[in-house]
Parts: structure tokens; C-alpha cells; sequence
């Protein structure tokens, strides 16, 4: 590790920070301060003067919002994200459990796409412009046009409805076995694969081609080396950080489509939280959960920039 | 060298090769081209044969099929490729992959893109050696030292270990060499080794490659476009013309005794006479202690420059990459204000910054760029290239300005036909003219030329150097004339300045910038353009040495 | 007719379905054998003679609720579209050839909206926002509109330090001269190919808002809300749910067949004399 790769890497975590204060700013500025008051909305067209003046007071609307926004940002860092209107429960308390299912289902998820996305990748590349690459393009054309319900639904009536192979509502609760478990997420598992799958081939195969079509390739070819060990000695080690970038771009996509996938399967994690509460209209959950995704977010797409900053040699060996 | 039989016939055998390569034209059906026809040549062991020709000729594609690879749609569709008495196409995919790296190898012209930037030199340079399994990774790497040392390679017991980047385009460029070598092929094939290099670099890598294929007996195919290149090392030279033969023979004979009138056409190409103009008395442009830099004034790239120009006369600048010469263009545009330092147009001096000059300055200062084809906008017409000037600076309209332009294109022999023709439509040549006529349009008292003619084939170039040289006469224009190209230089400057490293560093006209005694770096710069005649490399290569050690 | 024939076969089927989606919104009141909301049946009816796709979760005619459905769901991501478009390109080409504080600060801004994922900013703000299709529009059009900038500054930078360009720029030409004449023709054809994109994009967005309750609110219903409407009968075996999310599919992959055709032919440089 050079001095020069060290200072780049912690700049990237330095604005990966700041990046994360600013959405902090953004998420509160947007729930607070848009044309829409708040109380209002919670209360419909219906609230009296006094009820609405009540619950500004209860959420301390009154004070400025700058004000609020600090009180939200120091209670955030020390793990107090506040109560939620609806329930009146601990937003933390309630999110803990849920967060981990959610990691636990997109884990699965990513364990099963990235190698599959990758190979499968790798195969379009190898047999390029033959028959398999172009199946291999089509179907994911297709599954980029189609909507993650589309894909889920179609799972639950094809493995939950006719073949009762899996349940079609995914249930899990304390005490469940890790096999339950697993079965229980097997479908919501599955869709979210194919959601990003698609999605993380294309660009693993743009990626790879970009390095085959470079001259060290021809290179190594007109030095005798066999179509695979091209790919596997000349192609690879060049394509791994723009991979590991489509890798970390694609986790971050799956973090929006885990929202969708939960709510069709009724699977109790951060994402169904989310819509729920949002459908209540309960702004301080709508935060915290909304801040929690938009971090994680980050934190992936700032570990795709450092991979990629790592992978490349000539700032690995500089001169 | 395989096996017994090879000993008799030669080495390479090629008859009548025809390669095909199938198009796809944006929004058009795919069509199938013919690249090579009917081509035949043959080659002894251990001889180096140069081919010969300008962009399209395929003499790259012909080279290339002796390894039986075509690049991107290129295929081999007729024809045999004899190597060592056996027919190479017919082997099948595994007979090709035995024979490239082992008994061919390959020399890109761009080394520095054609090494793997993710692995050290040393296991690239070896891997084929290795992969054929002609010799244990320590005998590889023992051969591949003694190759760097025998191309005067600095540090060859340690360079191995260094990545690409960390190594200069004229190393790399001998590295790739030494590559090509270890593995003790029959025959090389070299694809423009050492065009992408300053004259100064390919001069050395010139002399390592040719040493080195006389003291491994190699036999190898010289791909170049420059003559003067390859009649330093080739035995026999092949010239090539839209895929087709045109002339083979001996060395001598095709450079002393050019049988078809298109190779007498390119030995004669770098000869234009051009009669040198005195400089006037009061000069029309003055660069004045101009210094310039990049990036907020950290990287100085002109220092102290003072240049004048003559009305109606050519100031050639003359340097390598990363010499500054360009700098100086932009500088004199207003495109780079100078930080020290003024330019003198006509008697007043220019604003520094482009925007703040007046329209007719801007009128008077036309530039003509070294791609034409990025030049010029791809969406519109002939007529609207060379018309905006017109309209824009004389207000001309309908008409008129039609008029005008017809008459634009007569004086750059183009006729009015491609008044409403795409770039995309033109050839190399023709768009460089378009752009000629644009920046005339504006009746300019001085154009800008940077290397106009460095990314033409010669016979274009030479036309279009003719073209500026008539309409020099005609126009009364003055021309900054920007070139890493000496003969281009000699062909039509009346005076010269020599830049190395941001300065001018021999200024003065023509005929006294070219005549001894001469500065260390433009003798340096002189001896090193190579010369149409055979043994002037070994000449040349003795001067420096002589020199060397008389310092 | 020779003109059609030269079409490729995918791009064919593309535009055919395309037509057919578009003229089914335009029409949608002539042809609807049924009312929007009108009840004419069981729940769940399945399909037959007299309801070609079966009724819904209400006993409404689907084939005619997908009707309507079409132009809800059209009519509103032609608007996002429009809107994300013409924000990002103008605010992007004014960035490219501007440049300074003014590309500085409207990048950073377009940074910082782009590091949220657009699904999660859209519920955060609609969590607060009146349920109407403006707030949907003008939300929908303003996220994807970061996109439609990076693209557009993107493809302007680069043209930007074209040749041509300095030429123009050293001709004396203004800024008008150079985005409307310079810039702009050779933008088109990615940006041409990107409108495809966006308008896919603002569909799967929309019908992913209806589908979570927060896009079109009942009784009106876009495909995505109809498949909301519809998801419980999915564990019966009832298949109603998946014709609107079949319709949603089948309307992005025609338009992304149509928009590579259109990205194909704009790229010929010659006038399109071939």
C-alpha cells in the first residue's frame, strides 16, 4: 500500500461522511419543509384549529426548523431515532429485528446472484454474438423491462399456488430454525436474484468485453494462449475492479428492490416498515428508515469507488 | 525447424491469400468487403521482408495472416499460409495456437497499450516461452535479460520487475521486442514498431530491432508506411495498394529503381521545391518573451518564447512531443492566455483571452487542426462548413455565398458536387481540404497549421502540401506552420523554429537554422530523420557514438 | 411499404405493440366494452366470451379496467418523462458549456439527490406530500430528472472539447450558436435513445408507487395499482394480478426494441443517404 492509495481511499470515506450528513439534511428538509404541514397531513381535512395546534406541539413544529434538525441529527448518532407517531413504540427498538431480516434476505440474495451474475456473465463473453450470448441478452432485456411484482408474483402462483413447493407468505418469528428460516425466504430470495441478476450480468459482460477489446488481448492471444485462459490471465485481473464496482452498484440496487419484494410477501423487514409507515404518514419513522437505506446505500457505492481505486495497478505501484 | 522437411522450401510461403471482412455501417445492411486479393509472397529464413503501402493497403491484415488471426470480423477466405512446409490454415484452432508465440511472434505499434497494465513485465515477456513449453521459467528468464541488454535496455537484470506503466513508450516499445524473441520464433512480425515514437526514440529502437534480428537469425515481416523506415532493415520490400501487390522486390532496387509509377511516386513524395522567402522588415505577427503554463501556473510549457512571422511567409515550429509547439498555438489563438509576455498582431497587441479580442481579429487568425475529422461538425454539410465563415464574419447570404463557396471549392481541387456531402462522406484528404477552405473563407492574413498533414497517408499529405504552398501564392497568406516532421519542414518553411522543452532553442531562417554548425539537440533532431538510403542507420547511429565520446 | 420491410423483425413487434398501447390510451372510452368502474359480474370472474380477461377484485370488467388503465398509466409517465427531460437536458447542456460556480454547484446537487435511491427519496417526500397526480408527476419528473442531467452534461462535455467546436469558438460564435448548432445535433442520438429509457424508467416507477398504495389513488387505477387491487387473489390461483403486471412488462420491452431502433438509425452520419 502506497501513501498516495491511502490518502485516496480516506478521502473517499471522508466525503462518503459528508455525504451521509447531507442526505440526513436532504431527508429532514424534505419531510419538514415542503409546501405540506405535516400535522395536516397526519390529521386530514377534517382537524379542528386546537387538535392541529396540539400535535405541532407534540412534534415540535414550533421551534425552528434548523433547531429540530440538530435535536433529530444528536439523537440519530447516539441511537435514539425517536418514537413513532402512529404506534407511539421506540423507532429503535422496533427497527433492530427488522434490519436483520432484511440483511438476512438480501445476504441470500446476493450470495446466490453475484457468482451467477458473474458466470454468467463470463459465458456471454466467451461464446459472444453465438446463440447462448444472445439468449443470455434477450432474457435479460426482458427481465430490466419487467416490474419486481411481476417477477414475484409470478414465483408465488408458479411455486407457492400450483406446486405449493414454498409458502407464498413469508413468515418468520423467534425461535425458527435456520432450514425454516431459509425456506421461508426461499421465494422473496428468488426474486430478488432475478430482480438484480439481469442488471449485474449486463454490465459484468459490457465491463469484460470493454477489456477484451483492448490490445493486450490480441496480445495475449497471438502468443497462442486458448480463448479461456485469455479471458482468465489477461481479461480478468483488468476486469475485476470495473466487476466489483457493477457488484457493489447492483447491492445498492437491490436495496430499493427489497422494498417491493417485501411487500409482496408480507416479510417483516425494513422495507414493508417503511411502506407502512409512509402510508400513515408517520414522519419520524419515514426518516430513520429512510436515512438507514439512504447509508447503506452510500456506504456500497462508496466501497465499489475504493475497490476500484485498490484494483488499479498503476496506483497500486505508482512510479 | 520443427521438423526435417522445412529445411528445403522457404520459410514462409504465402499464395494467393484473399481476406474478407464483413461491415456494419450504422442503419445499413451489414455488406462483406474484400480486404487482400490474390496476394503472394514468399520468405526466406532468417531475410526481413518490409511491406509497404498507406492506411487501407493491408499490409497489417497480410502480416497478421501468417499468424492465421484476422482482427475483429477479418476472416481468411481464400488462399494458402505455408509455414515451414505446412499449411497453417488448415491445422485447425489448435494448430494455430501452437504456432503463434512459438513459431510466430508479433510486435505491436503500440507497445505501451499492448502490454497488460494488471502483470510485471518479466511474466509477460516470458509467458509464451513458458506456455509452449520450450524452456523451464529460469532458462526464460535468463534468455529474456540477456534480450534486454542486447536492446540496450537500462537495468536489464531489474526492468522485468517493473510494471508497464512505470516504463518509457521507446523501452516498452524493446521490451515488446525482447517478447517477441524469447521464445526463439522463425519469424517476427513487426506492425509499425516504432511509428507512435519521436524521430529522436525511434532511431535507437530502429537500430535495437535491427541488431537483434541479425544476431538471432530471425526472418521477419516489416510492416510500416514510411519507405525511409523500412529500406534500413528490410532485404526486400513488398509495396502494397488497396490490398493489391504492386511492386516487390529488392531493397535497392525499389528505392533507386522504381518500376510502377505509384512507388516512384512514394520515394519521390518528401521532395517539394520551394524557393525561401527573405524575411521582410517589419514582421506581421510578433510572439514577445511569452511564457505559458497549465494548471493554475504549476507546469510551465513555454518559457521565454519569441517567434516573429513575415507577411505571406511560413514559420515553421518544429519539436517533439511535449515540446510545447502546440502550446504555442493556443496561446497565440487566446485560447491559453500567456502569463508573461505579449502577442503583436499587425501592430497592436492581441488581448490575452479570446473573449475579450474583436471580431476581426479573430477573422484574420484562422487554424486548421491536425484531425479533420473531428474539425469538423459531423451533422453538417460541405456547404455549411466552409459557408458560416462567410456569412458570419461578411454577412453573405443565399446566393452569394453559394457563389463563394463553389469557388472555395474550386481552389482546393474539389468541385461544387460536394457542396451538400457529410464529412463522413469525404476522405482523409478531402476533409483536410474543407478545412482548408473553412478557415480561407475568412480571408485571414495568417492560418495556424497544426500537424496538417501528420495523420495523412504521404501522397496525401504531399498534395496537401502542395495545396497550402499554391494557395500561399495566390492568398498572400502567412502561414505557423506546427510539425515534429522535418521534411515537412525543409519542404516548405522560409524561416524555423527549433522547440525543446518550452523553448525556442535555434530560431532563424530556413536555410542558416539547417546549415552547421548546429546546437547539440538539433543535431539530434536532424540526424535522427531517417534518410532514404540504405545503410543510413548504421551511419547515423556512428555519428552519435563518435559524438557521445568526443564529449 | 418497402419502408416497413426494411424494419427489423424486433423493432417491428416494438412499434406495432407501442401503436397499439398508445391508440388503446387515446381510445380508451370507444373501445372499452365496459365502464371504468362499473360492476358487471362475480369477483374474479374467470375469462370468457362476454369478459375476455374475467372481472377483478370488485367484480369490474378487467379487459376494459386495463383499458383505462392504459391511459392513467401512459398519460402520466409521458408527463414525468416530458418533465425530467427537459429539466435535465437544458440544466445539463447550460452546465457543460457554462461550466464554473454554476456546473459546480447544480453537479453537486444532482450528486447528492442521485446518492438516495430514487424509490426511497420518492417515499420519503410523498410521505409528507398531498396524494395527487400533480405532486406524482412533478416528484416522478424531478428525481429522474438527476439522470437525464448526468447524461446530457456528460454527452455536452465531450462535445464540448471537440474541434469543431473550438473552431466555432475561435470563429467568435456565441453560446446560442454553439449548444443549438454545435451541441445539440450530435447530442441527439444518445439522448434519443435515453427518452426511451426514462420513459420506461417513469412506467416501472409509477406502477411500483401504485403497487406500494402511494401513486394513483382508487377509484382510479394505473397497471401498478391494479396489481395491488388484485395481489390477494394470487394464493386462489386467480391470475388476475398478473395481466396488468404482464401489460407493464410487455409495454418497457416494446419501447426499449423501438428506442435501439431509433438509437440505430440516428447514429448514420450521412444525411441518412446511406
Amino acid at each position: 500500500m502506497s501513501s498516495s492509495l491511502v490518502v485516496l481511499v480516506a478521502q473517499r470515506i471522508a466525503l462518503g461522511i459528508l455525504l451521509v450528513l447531507a442526505v440526513s439534511v436532504l431527508i429532514f428538509a424534505g419531510t419538514q419543509i415542503l409546501p405540506g404541514d405535516v400535522a395536516q397531513a397526519i390529521l386530514g381535512q377534517s382537524a379542528t384549529p386546537e387538535s392541529l395546534a396540539n400535535l405541532r406541539e407534540q412534534l415540535g413544529l414550533n421551534q425552528p426548523a434548523y433547531i429540530r434538525y440538530f435535536h433529530w441529527l444528536g439523537g440519530v448518532l447516539t441511537g435514539d431515532l425517536g418514537t413513532a407517531m402512529s404506534s407511539g413504540q421506540d423507532i429503535a427498538t422496533s427497527i433492530k429485528e427488522r434490519l436483520w431480516n432484511t440483511l438476512f434476505l438480501a445476504f441470500w440474495a446476493a450470495i446466490v446472484a453475484i457468482p451467477l451474475a458473474i458466470t454468467l456473465g463470463l459465458i456471454a463473453v466467451r461464446y459472444r454474438n453465438g446463440w447462448v450470448d444472445k439468449l443470455i441478452s434477450g432474457l435479460a432485456l426482458a427481465s430490466t423491462s419487467f416490474p419486481e411484482f411481476f417477477i414475484g408474483y409470478l414465483l408465488v402462483f408458479y411455486f407457492a399456488v400450483q406446486h405449493q413447493c414454498f409458502p407464498a407468505i413469508s413468515t418468520v418469528y423467534d425461535g425458527m430454525s435456520f432450514g425454516e428460516r431459509l425456506q421461508a425466504i426461499a421465494l422473496p430470495a428468488a426474486a430478488l436474484t432475478l430482480v438484480v441478476l439481469a442488471h449485474m450480468m449486463r454490465m459484468t459482460r459490457a465491463a469484460i468485453l470493454n477489456v477484451m477489446q483492448s490490445a493486450y488481448v490480441e496480445t495475449a492471444e497471438l502468443k497462442g494462449l486458448s480463448a479461456s485462459a485469455v479471458i482468465r490471465k489477461h481479461a480478468f485481473p483488468n476486469a475485476i475492479a470495473p466487476i466489483i464496482n457493477v457488484v457493489m452498484l447492483n447491492l445498492a440496487y437491490l436495496v430499493v428492490g427489497v422494498v417491493v419484494v417485501e411487500v409482496i410477501f408480507v416479510y417483516p423487514g425494513m422495507g414493508q416498515y417503511l411502506v407502512d409507515h409512509v402510508t400513515k404518514r408517520d414522519v419520524p419513522v419515514v426518516q430513520a428508515v429512510g436515512l438507514i437505506f439512504a447509508a447503506v446505500y452510500i456506504t456500497l457505492n462508496i466501497v465499489a469507488d475504493i475497490a476500484a481505486i485498490v484494483a488499479n495497478p498503476r496506483l497500486r505501484h505508482p512510479k | 525447424m520443427v521438423d526435417g522437411k522445412a529445411k528445403s522450401g522457404p520459410l514462409l510461403d504465402i499464395r494467393n491469400l484473399r481476406i474478407e471482412a464483413t461491415v456494419y455501417p450504422p442503419g445499413e445492411a451489414p455488406r462483406t468487403i474484400t480486404l487482400v486479393h490474390d496476394v503472394s509472397l514468399t520468405l526466406e529464413k532468417g531475410k526481413v521482408l518490409g511491406l509497404i503501402g498507406e492506411s487501407g493497403a493491408g499490409k497489417s491484415t497480410i502480416g497478421l495472416s501468417s499468424m492465421g488471426y484476422g482482427r475483429g470480423g477479418v476472416r481468411i477466405t481464400g488462399g494458402e499460409v505455408i509455414l515451414n512446409g505446412r499449411d497453417i490454415l488448415k491445422g485447425g484452432k489448435e494448430g494455430l495456437r501452437k504456432l503463434r508465440g512459438r513459431d510466430v511472434c508479433y510486435v505491436a505499434q503500440s507497445a505501451a497499450a499492448a502490454f497488460n497494465p494488471a502483470h510485471r513485465l518479466m511474466d509477460q515477456v516470458v509467458e509464451a516461452t513458458l506456455l509452449h513449453g520450450t524452456a523451464t521459467r529460469a532458462e526464460a528468464v535468463k534468455r529474456a535479460v540477456a534480450l534486454f541488454k542486447k536492446l540496450s535496455l537500462p537495468n536489464p537484470e531489474t526492468i522485468g520487475q517493473r510494471f508497464p506503466h512505470q516504463v518509457s513508450g521507446g523501452q516498452l516499445q524493446r521490451v515488446m521486442t525482447a517478447m517477441a524473441l524469447c521464445s526463439e520464433p522463425d519469424l517476427i512480425v513487426f506492425d509499425e514498431p516504432t511509428t507512435a515514437l519521436d524521430v529522436t526514440t525511434q532511431i535507437d529502437v530502429l537500430s535495437a530491432i535491427k541488431d537483434a534480428i541479425r544476431d538471432t537469425h530471425v526472418a521477419a515481416l516489416y510492416i510500416t508506411h514510411d519507405l525511409a523506415v523500412v529500406a534500413q532493415v528490410s532485404d526486400e520490400i513488398m509495396v502494397l495498394r488497396h490490398g493489391r501487390l504492386v511492386e516487390w522486390g529488392g531493397t535497392r532496387q525499389i528505392i533507386k529503381e522504381p518500376r510502377q509509377e505509384y512507388t516512384n511516386a512514394l520515394v519521390s513524395v518528401r521532395e517539394i521545391e520551394h524557393q525561401e522567402q527573405q524575411p521582410g522588415t517589419t514582421p506581421m505577427l510578433s510572439v514577445k518573451n511569452v511564457t505559458a503554463a497549465y494548471g493554475g501556473g504549476h507546469i510551465k510549457v513555454l518559457k521565454n518564447v519569441s517567434v516573429d512571422i513575415y507577411p505571406g511567409q511560413t514559420l515553421a515550429v518544429v519539436g517533439e512531443s511535449g515540446s510545447g509547439k502546440s502550446t504555442l498555438a493556443r496561446t497565440i489563438t487566446g485560447l491559453l492566455p500567456p502569463e508573461q509576455g505579449s502577442v503583436v498582431f499587425d501592430g497592436r497587441t492581441l488581448a490575452n483571452r479570446l473573449a475579450d479580442r474583436p471580431k476581426e481579429d479573430l477573422r484574420q487568425l484562422q487554424m486548421i487542426y491536425q484531425m479533420a475529422d473531428v474539425a469538423m461538425n459531423p451533422r453538417q454539410t460541405v456547404g455549411t462548413i466552409i459557408g458560416r465563415p462567410l456569412e458570419f464574419y461578411f454577412g453573405m447570404k443565399g446566393r452569394e455565398r453559394d457563389k463563394r463557396v463553389a469557388e472555395l471549392l474550386d481552389e482546393i481541387e474539389m468541385g461544387k458536387g460536394f457542396i451538400d456531402r457529410y464529412p463522413a462522406e469525404l476522405s482523409g484528404g478531402q476533409k483536410q481540404r474543407v478545412c482548408i477552405a473553412r478557415s480561407l473563407a475568412a480571408k485571414p492574413k495568417l492560418i495556424i497549421c497544426d500537424e496538417v498533414t501528420s495523420a495523412l497517408d504521404p501522397l496525401v499529405a504531399h498534395g496537401i502540401l502542395k495545396l497550402l504552398l499554391n494557395l500561399q501564392q495566390i492568398e498572400k497568406v502567412a502561414y505557423l506552420f506546427i510539425t515534429h516532421d522535418l521534411a515537412t519542414v525543409k519542404s516548405i518553411a522560409d524561416s524555423i523554429a527549433v522547440m525543446y522543452r518550452g523553448e525556442v532553442v535555434r530560431y532563424g531562417p530556413k536555410s542558416k537554422v539547417l546549415t552547421p554548425p548546429f546546437d547539440a539537440y538539433t543535431d539530434l533532431l536532424l540526424s535522427s530523420v531517417p534518410e532514404m538510403e540504405i545503410g543510413w542507420l548504421e551511419k547515423a547511429i556512428k555519428g552519435r557514438r563518435m559524438e557521445s565520446a568526443g564529449n | 411499404m418497402r419502408a416497413i420491410r426494411r424494419i427489423p423483425l424486433p423493432s417491428l413487434t416494438g412499434l406495432v405493440l407501442t401503436a397499439l398501447f398508445v391508440l388503446a390510451a387515446i381510445f380508451a372510452p370507444l373501445i372499452a366494452p365496459h365502464g371504468n368502474a362499473e360492476i358487471v359480474g362475480d369477483v374474479w370472474e374467470p375469462m370468457s366470451a362476454a369478459h375476455w380477461l374475467g372481472t377483478d377484485n370488485l367484480g369490474r370488467d378487467l379487459l376494459s379496467r386495463m383499458i383505462y388503465g392504459a391511459r392513467i398509466t401512459l398519460f402520466i409517465a409521458v408527463l414525468a418523462t416530458a418533465l425530467s427531460f427537459s429539466l435535465g437536458a437544458i440544466l445539463g447542456f447550460s452546465a457543460a458549456v457554462f461550466g464554473g460556480w454554476y456546473d459546480t454547484i447544480l453537479s453537486r446537487l444532482v450528486d447528492l439527490l442521485m446518492s438516495i435511491p430514487t424509490l426511497i427519496m420518492g417515499l420519503v417526500v410523498l410521505s409528507v406530500l398531498p396524494s395527487n397526480l400533480v405532486t406524482l408527476i412533478l416528484v416522478m419528473g424531478i428525481l429522474d430528472s438527476t439522470r437525464v442531467y448526468r447524461l446530457s452534461r456528460a454527452v455536452a462535455v465531450d462535445i464540448n472539447v471537440m474541434d469543431y467546436v473550438e473552431a466555432a469558438k475561435l470563429r467568435g460564435e456565441g453560446s446560442g450558436w454553439i449548444i443549438f448548432r454545435e451541441i445539440l445535433p450530435n447530442a441527439l442520438s444518445p439522448l434519443v435513445s435515453e427518452l426511451g429509457l426514462r420513459f420506461i424508467y417513469a412506467v416501472l416507477f409509477l406502477s411500483t408507487l401504485s403497487f406500494l398504495g402511494l401513486g394513483v389513488q382508487p377509484p382510479d387505477a394505473d397497471w401498478g395499482g391494479m396489481v395491488k387491487e388484485n395481489k390477494d387473489g394470487i394464493v386462489f390461483g386467480i391470475p388476475a394480478a398478473l395481466i396488468p403486471a404482464a401489460a407493464i412488462a410487455a409495454l418497457a420491452i416494446s419501447v426499449n426494441l423501438v428506442a435501439d431502433w431509433v438509437l440505430n438509425r440516428t447514429t448514420s452520419l450521412k444525411g441518412g443517404r446511406g
